[in-house]
């Protein structure tokens, strides 16, 4: 009887925590919807620039770009990360942290889809270059024209899965002093020694947000297959 | 007055010399078929006429101007393609893969390129389609989409890459049919097939290649029916049983 008291009693402190900090994790939301969405975006420019180039006859653009693929996929974010915002200010560049944190998740997200990029863009048919360059296309106009769409396309799926990364990711900027969800939930966690509910909210709102990322992307999915068989 | 003037064309593939020589002059309006087994070469040759393979040796004169790799897309203007497996645009409309040239290449007027392309559709019998995508047309009618996408450009030569040959055998007819059209139209063609029975009826001159060389050339009937070369009669025997 008393075992079933205590669990009754701890259920409603439990959910009496969850709705009192709720609210609170606002902000921290706000910040890890923003660091996702313009490391999400600015990854895309700097993964599109990226598997381009390294499609180009340039040789040694292409080494230029393998070494940032390799390094960028080679260590942990936490060290580009802490690189950034604290390793760069002694070689004197100095850069809030904020933008330490945008910058270094673009990096991140830019390898990974780049190599998702140049993946797609490599599965087009040859023969749709050549269809393009035969009615005149300069390689710049075949690629934008006729190659692009078609691989961006082919390239969702994948590049859903990396959006979700990346929102997930976007939680070890806290190391680098943004108060986003998740060191919001330490620092509510530590005044309150009240961890698991609130942890648990956290944990809730990480998962509206890729849930409703995923429902985004299979829609934009459905709408692009239209003119497939 | 010659369309296409080839000098010693020679190309290889690593080690392999596919064509070994090759002279060939094709004259305004003039509608060439190229025979020959497969692996003889034809279809390199008239790769190379555009640059979709480089040529590693000879020389090649469009409408008198010699081809260069320096000003090949504006050559290529001069030169549609055809090829086997079509190769329409999947991602844009039939009407929008017959204007694609016209608008992004000569950077014409979307409404004039509009017209130009409805006026194409018409002549290969498919202006009901021209807003579909080209996964919802069978064989025969993509080929023919690409036909128009290749006249689009007002081209003064146009190649052929074994059209029919991804076709159902019910589905040949309709793309031959256009491609007469053409030819009586006066238009420069080469084709590479193995249509031999088209190539008797519309072709002004065939030639055999056999080895990376022509191994012989001829009238339709020259070459059907009074093949000399012993290779021909063979090809010939094994094609015509």
């Amino acid at each position: 009887m008393d075992a079933i008291v205590n669990l009754t009693n701890n259920s409603i402190d439990f959910f009496k925590t969850v709705v009192e900090f709720a609210p609170k994790f606002i902000p921290g939301v706000i910040l890890t919807l923003q660091l996702a969405f313009f490391s999400i975006i600015l990854g895309m420019i700097i993964g599109l620039v990226v598997a381009v180039l390294k499609l180009t006859k340039y040789k040694w653009l292409k080494k230029v770009m393998d070494v940032y693929i390799t390094i960028v996929r080679g260590t942990p974010l936490l060290l580009q990360l802490y690189f950034i915002f604290y390793g760069l200010p002694s070689l004197g560049i100095m850069i809030d942290s904020f933008p330490s944190a945008i910058i270094a998740l673009a990096l991140h997200n830019g390898a990974y889809i780049s190599e998702i990029f140049r993946g797609s863009i490599e599965s087009i048919d040859y023969g749709q270059r050549e269809a393009a360059r035969s009615l005149g296309m300069t390689k710049w106009q075949a690629m934008k024209r006729v190659v692009l769409p078609q691989a961006f396309k082919r390239s969702v799926p994948a590049l859903g899965n990396q959006f979700i990364i990346a929102v997930k990711d976007s939680s070890l900027a806290s190391v680098i002093t943004i108060t986003e969800t998740m060191l919001l939930a330490r620092q509510f966690g530590a005044a309150t020694f009240n961890v698991f509910p609130i942890y648990f909210t956290a944990g809730v709102y990480y998962l509206i947000i890729t849930m409703g990322l995923t429902k985004i992307l299979s829609i934009v999915e459905q709408k692009l297959k239209v003119n497939e068989r | 007055m010659s369309m296409i003037e080839i000098k010693n064309l020679h190309k290889y593939f690593g080690e392999l010399e596919v064509l070994r020589g090759i002279d060939l002059t094709v004259d305004e309006s003039e509608v060439v078929c190229l025979i020959g087994s497969s692996g003889s070469g034809k279809s390199t040759l008239l790769r190379c006429i555009n640059f979709l393979e480089e040529k590693n040796e000879g020389e090649i004169y469009i409408d008198g101007q010699l081809v260069t790799v320096k000003d090949i897309n504006e050559i290529r203007q001069k030169v549609g393609m055809v090829f086997q497996r079509f190769n329409l645009f999947p991602h844009m409309t039939v009407i929008q893969n017959v204007m694609e040239g016209p608008l992004t290449v000569k950077k014409i007027d979307k409404n004039k390129a509009r017209e130009l392309a409805m006026e194409l559709l018409e002549k290969v019998n498919l202006l009901d389609k021209a807003d579909e995508y080209p996964a919802m047309l069978s064989g025969g009618q993509q080929q023919r989409v690409a036909i128009a996408r290749s006249l689009a450009m007002e081209p003064k030569v146009i190649l052929f890459d074994e059209p029919t040959s991804a076709l159902d055998p019910e589905l040949v007819g309709e793309v031959l049919g256009v491609m007469n059209d053409l030819a009586k139209e006066g238009r420069t063609m080469i084709i590479v097939t193995h249509e031999m029975g088209f190539a008797k009826e519309v072709a002004d001159r065939v030639i055999f290649i056999h080895e990376g060389q022509i191994a012989e050339e001829g009238t339709p009937e020259d070459i059907f029916d009074r093949p000399e070369n012993e290779r021909l009669q063979n090809f010939l025997g094994q094609i015509l049983v």
